[in-house]
């Protein structure tokens, strides 16, 4: 099997590495990088637990080959918030509705909702599913999955701000 | 019993568990790499049944990286059988096929490398050479003499048959003014979760000891793990802090960690098996109900049902487990919400060429729910009587629980007719009932849909000795342990895994509320099995009554040593104190009083202070049985199943494509009592998640396999899971009636939605097939289905 050199942005670090021309991008992340954030569903495309950007789009990293991604700009899970230990405005939308329970596909939901609110600043309940249609939910029934983004829409544009929390 | 108040359950509280999930941080068991570990792939069976004669592994073997290839051989050596849920010693089932391989997808040989890569290339030269069998995949044809024997040493496909009678039925059926009879089909459907079964093992030599991480929802799972490898117990360690990746029932890949147990000893160096989706779906043993209903009804003309025979055959697969025990949970709920007189149930489990069974969310008490309803609305039908007056005229009156039914279980509480008319009116039934009207006259095919189910909650086990007299299990305990630090830190240490439904929130507000403390301060964590007390995991929604029950005793004894300590430094007799928000103060005067943190102070470094007799430190625990259970079944099958009984009437608008048979469904509205909720937002996401996981039995999830046994639908673009496409907004109406056998009222919920939703749809799909004069009781009830359904009217038309 041949070996490639590759190099890639992830989250803003630089990395290089070494990947086998049959290796998956999600598996070049998961066992080379350690970004065990996004998960692996299905690894024919369906269930979108592996989506990531790339180059600020959606993609499903089981599908493309780590060689593939040599040069590009990737967004995983572990990227979306703004500090370590911190998150983001809409993370912390899916923690206020509960949007989530085994949290298996939650990384791909939050990569496919952030692609969504990226373009668009007030998407309709119809954008939303579309955004989140190609990632399969086991546990919630996407209902607060839905709320949650629909929260983030809202106070990424100055409205329904959270209470101060205690604790 | 009035609706208590609380001071943290029943609030709108943020999940503990969630943050991690979301900065992208839960430990799944994929994460789980240790150094030098191994990589398992598998060698599955292209027949469905076929004599194994001969494995030749030197090619594979011979390729640089392969480390080992193990067959059932190797197994049947090294490991004792996987125990089954019957009295059937001659089923032997081991992680590989061992003699002849039973369906397509079994596991032939497991071969080892450094990579899974490398392993999956491997597999691929080891040569099997199998003699094909005819094989037997219909349900109907293995109970026939003639039918091939799937395991020829049992001598027969039928692993149980049993029929039960209780109370009148021959004199019911003879008094009645009306009977009626019908088949009611549910097809081979699962749970699926997104995550593949996974496990990694690892031996340490030094210490004797083998380390299991794996992606796990079972009951007993240590126990039998190190009994088929021959182990002592306190010899595997299952590490139960592993995130799981949804379950749902499913997660009990035992055959996967003995293989990886036995590995991992066998080569000395950590060994990982990860399922693939096609491994997943066709060989991990995990595929769910399939189940032939024949039902008949005796009624009077006023449509009050009288009595009930119920033949139920289901199709396991091709090894028994457990599957045979999902007949066996229905007992306990035989008639539904309704009140008959006597019911007749023959329960058939019969073993076919096909991929086993494992358990699946309900238990078998969703197909049940489906006969049922589809049988209401058959008399309905029959006698022309609107269907949800005939639901009112047979529903439990809310003043006659406890109600005792015919099989011998007692509904502990309920207001099912309040929970209906909330639901009514809050679905707004009859502006649905105008909205199908018109969309009818529009041409139309539309329906509206309504289900009334329970769900049995409290997972007992008494199933085990109603199908094997040789297992007399009546405990199915769970426990919780609290200790605070001498600086009055608290950690609540549970015993089992989760997978998602929110268990460390739960135990933290349950302890919060009884010691006053707020939940977001508390600790929890998941002993491993060495260090855990004796629980059964997060089955048969039984978490907020077992474990919420458990951390609630617990939290009481803690706090009555808190008290004893705070009477002593005060100098006051124990009845002199009272307890509030974690201090302990004086009755007659308030001021005087102790501060929690003193009081921890106390427990670790002032044995002098102490009451006599109490031991230093400050823990408690408390080991829970099931509330009610404790007894055998009745020589005639009477037996009290699980404790509690939520209900849920599920109203449903649906409409048809005439041409594509695509059902859309919405609005759809829930009435849920499930008493005390411990936390909404949990309840509520598991009530929507179990409604989308019917709506995909319902009308889209089949394991379809041909006559020949090749399963048709093992990948994830034919076998159907809802998306957000399919999924309606649903919307929740609850209700509360409390539960009096739990600590805060509370009952299941973890099966919430899929055990209404099946039946709900059903019936709103054959409210719009009415109209065509057309009727159908199988799921699910995919569009192909129903487009060809349709066609046959249509064309005459």
């Amino acid at each position: 099997m041949s070996q490639h050199e590759i190099s890639l942005t992830v989250n803003g670090r630089l990395h290089r590495g070494r990947a086998p021309a049959r290796q998956t991008l999600v598996d070049f992340l998961r066992d080379e990088l350690r970004l065990t954030g996004t998960h692996t569903g299905c690894e024919h495309g369906v269930c979108g637990a592996c989506s990531i950007l790339l180059d600020g789009r959606p993609i499903r990293s089981c599908l493309m080959f780590a060689v593939q991604a040599d040069g590009a700009t990737i967004t995983t899970v572990e990227g979306l918030a703004p500090e370590p230990g911190a998150l983001s405005v809409l993370q912390d939308c899916f923690w206020e509705t509960h949007a989530l329970q085994c949290g298996f596909c939650t990384p791909g939901m939050l990569i496919a909702a952030h692609a969504l609110l990226m373009k668009e600043a007030a998407p309709t309940e119809e954008d939303i599913r579309d955004a989140i249609g190609g990632n399969l939910c086991r546990c919630t029934g996407y209902k607060q999955i839905v709320d949650a983004v629909k929260l983030a829409a809202e106070r990424l544009s100055g409205l329904n701000q959270p209470a101060p929390r205690h604790g | 019993m009035a609706e208590p108040s609380f001071r943290y359950i029943a609030k709108k509280r943020r999940p503990k568990e969630d943050r991690r999930f979301l900065a992208g941080s839960g430990r799944f068991v994929a994460d789980v790499a240790l150094p030098g570990m191994l990589h398992v792939a598998l060698v599955a069976s292209p027949y469905p049944f076929a004599r194994l004669r001969g494995i030749d592994a030197k090619a594979a073997l011979a390729l640089p990286g392969v480390r080992a290839v193990v067959t059932g051989e190797d197994l049947a050596v090294a490991t004792d059988p996987m125990m089954s849920g019957l009295d059937a010693p001659k089923l032997r089932r081991y992680p590989l096929a061992h003699g002849m391989a039973r369906y397509v997808g079994e596991w032939v040989a497991a071969v080892v490398a450094d990579s899974r890569a490398l392993a999956e290339d491997a597999a691929e030269l080891v040569e099997v050479d199998y003699e094909p069998l005819t094989p037997v995949i219909d349900p109907e044809r293995a109970i026939l003499p003639d039918a091939p024997i799937v395991h020829p040493e049992h001598g027969s496909n039928v692993l149980f048959r049993h029929k039960w009678t209780w109370g009148p039925v021959a004199e019911d059926f003879a008094a009645a003014d009306q009977s009626l009879s019908l088949r009611a089909r549910w097809h081979r459907s699962s749970t699926v979760p997104i995550e593949t079964f996974g496990v990694v093992a690892q031996w340490n030599y030094a210490n004797q000891l083998l380390d299991i991480w794996a992606s796990i929802q079972m009951p007993k799972y240590p126990d039998q793990l190190a009994r088929a490898l021959r182990m002592p117990g306190n010899a595997v360690r299952v590490h139960f802090d592993v995130d799981v990746g949804g379950s749902y029932g499913v997660k009990r890949g035992l055959k996967h960690s003995i293989l990886a147990g036995y590995l991992a000893r066998r080569l000395g160096m950590p060994v990982r098996l990860m399922e693939d989706r096609l491994e997943n779906m066709r060989g991990g043993d995990a595929q769910g109900p399939d189940r032939i209903f024949d039902v008949e009804a005796a009624f009077t003309k006023d449509g009050i049902v009288r009595s009930l025979k119920i033949r139920a055959l289901d199709d396991c697969g091709a090894h028994a487990g457990r599957a045979p025990l999902q007949l066996g949970k229905p007992v306990g709920a035989i008639c539904g919400p309704y009140r008959v007189n006597s019911v007749e149930y023959e329960a058939i489990s019969v073993t076919t060429n096909k991929t086993p069974q494992e358990a699946v969310r309900g238990f078998g008490q969703s197909p049940t729910n489906f006969a049922l309803e589809t049988t209401i609305d058959r008399i309905a039908a029959q006698l022309g009587m609107d269907r949800i007056e005939l639901r009112r005229a047979n529903l439990i009156r809310k003043e006659e629980f406890p109600y005792t039914i015919p099989s011998g279980s007692t509904y502990d509480s309920g207001d099912y007719h309040q929970v209906l008319d909330k639901a009514l009116a809050a679905a707004g039934h009859a502006a649905l009932l105008r909205r199908r009207d018109a969309a009818r006259a529009a041409g139309k095919l539309a329906g509206v849909g309504v289900a009334c189910c329970l769900e049995p909650s409290g997972g007992n086990s008494a199933f085990e000795p109603l199908f094997n007299p040789k297992n007399e299990t009546t405990t199915w305990m769970e426990a919780c342990s609290i200790k605070v630090d001498l600086y009055g830190a608290v950690v609540v240490s549970m015993n089992t895994s989760s997978s998602g439904q929110g268990h460390e929130t739960l135990a933290a507000t349950v302890v919060g509320e009884v010691l006053e403390r707020d939940p977001e301060t508390i600790r929890v964590v998941h002993a491993d099995s060495l260090t855990a007390l004796p629980s059964n995991s997060p089955v048969g929604s039984r978490m907020a009554i077992m474990l919420g029950g458990a951390a609630a005793g617990a939290a009481k004894k803690l706090k009555e040593a808190v008290m004893a300590i705070g009477a002593k430094k005060l100098g006051v007799a124990a009845d002199a104190v009272e307890y509030h928000d974690g201090e302990v103060r004086l009755r007659r005067d308030p001021a005087q009083k102790l501060s929690w943190e003193a009081i921890a102070e106390i427990a670790h470094r002032k044995f002098h202070e102490l009451p006599a007799g109490m031991e230093p430190g400050l823990q408690a625990m408390h080991v829970l049985e099931v509330p009610t259970g404790g007894t055998l079944p009745t020589a005639d099958g009477r037996v009290q199943m699980y404790p509690c009984y939520a209900f849920e009437t599920h109203v449903v608008y649906a409409e048809i494509d005439r041409i594509t048979g695509q059902v859309a469904l919405g609005p759809y509205l829930v009435g849920h009592d499930c008493g005390t909720m411990i936390n909404p937002d949990i309840v509520h996401g598991m009530t929507y998640g179990g409604i989308a996981h019917g709506i995909g039995a319902a009308l889209y999830e089949r394991f379809r396999y041909d006559e020949t046994g090749q399963l048709l639908s093992g990948t994830f673009m034919d076998y159907l899971i809802p998306s957000a496409h399919e999924v309606p907004d649903v919307a929740i109406v609850d209700h509360c009636t409390p539960s009096p056998l739990t600590a805060f009222g509370q009952k299941g919920s973890g099966e919430a939605g899929y055990l209404g939703a099946p039946a709900a749809i059903s019936c709103a799909v054959n409210d719009a097939l009415a109209a065509l004069g057309l009727k159908i009781a199988e799921l699910p009830m995919t569009p192909a289905l129903l487009s060809d359904l349709i066609a046959t009217v249509e064309r005459k038309t």
